[in-house]
């Protein structure tokens, strides 16, 4: 029963961890999975959240085998 | 038709070392990269290719013309190339590192061209951007949009272009002159006043 979690970016450098592994027993939504998954860390107010590598809000229920990932507006181009 | 000059040109290329030089780069960036699997080099026919090496954006859309398209069916071609700058916000830049999300950056490209391909009468896509790690002058990004007409290659390159920059997972760290690193935090407005 777990949730893949994916750091990127400089958000990956601020919680040092670019991938984890978290027990979604205790997780429902994206923003649970945050919270779980970064500890104390406030969520910075621009992250964006995706769920199985779509676009999700932190609303969004997420399920076991799930993966989630946390980052910084995009730059690419 | 002479064709001394091109045998020429084409001796000294083989020959040039600045292009020995990119083929170490790219085997190094195989190398050294998790996301530059030899199975994750996209092949020159797919509509979207992520690239961990050096590309020439020039080669590319030959040779996707070639292969993906018909000589006579297509009447208008639009390309745009984003090539790294070696300057951002007043600072010197001189090298940069290109993140990305893989997987879901593939998929998030591919329905950018479905979204275009909804609303222009395309016959064919393409869109090549770099990651890994790069220097100025290196191609970024390519898209090129293949229609019967020029109004939908213009706008759905446009299109693609600009949704690429807000939809998918690639991010930037600059290196400055000095040796001092930064994320960009965010891009640039794609839309100008057209000048007087």
């Amino acid at each position: 029963m777990t949730v893949k979690v994916k750091f990127f970016a400089s958000m990956r450098e601020t919680l040092n961890q670019s991938e984890l592994d978290i027990d979604s027993s205790q997780a429902s939504t994206v923003a649970d999975v945050w919270q779980i998954a970064a500890g104390d860390l406030p969520m910075p107010e621009n992250t964006v959240c995706a769920v199985n590598q779509t676009h999700a809000g932190l609303t969004h229920p997420v399920a076991d085998g799930d993966e989630v990932a946390f980052f910084p507006p995009v730059t690419g181009g | 038709m002479n064709r001394g000059p091109v045998s020429r040109s084409l001796a000294k290329k083989r020959n040039d070392p600045s292009l020995a030089q990119t083929r170490v780069a790219i085997d190094n960036a195989d190398s050294n990269s998790p996301a530059a699997d030899k199975n994750t080099v996209p092949e020159p026919t797919d509509n979207v290719q992520i690239r961990p090496g050096p590309f020439d954006p020039w080669q590319l859309t030959q040779q996707f013309q070639e292969s993906r398209l018909t000589s006579g069916e297509f009447g208008a071609t639009a390309s745009f190339v984003g090539t790294m700058r070696d300057f951002n916000e007043n600072d010197d830049v001189q090298a940069m590192t290109l993140e990305h999300y893989p997987g879901m950056t593939e998929s998030q490209l591919q329905a950018i061209i479905d979204d275009a391909q909804q609303q222009w009468p395309l016959l064919q896509s393409l869109i090549v951007h770099r990651v890994g790690d790069i220097t100025p002058g290196d191609p970024i990004v390519l898209v090129v949009c293949w229609s019967a007409h020029r109004a939908a290659a213009f706008d759905a390159c446009r299109f693609l272009m600009e949704a690429l920059k807000s939809r998918a997972p690639f991010w930037k760290k600059e290196t400055l002159t000095d040796n001092s690193q930064r994320w960009v935090e965010k891009n640039t407005d794609g839309h100008s006043p057209a000048a007087n």
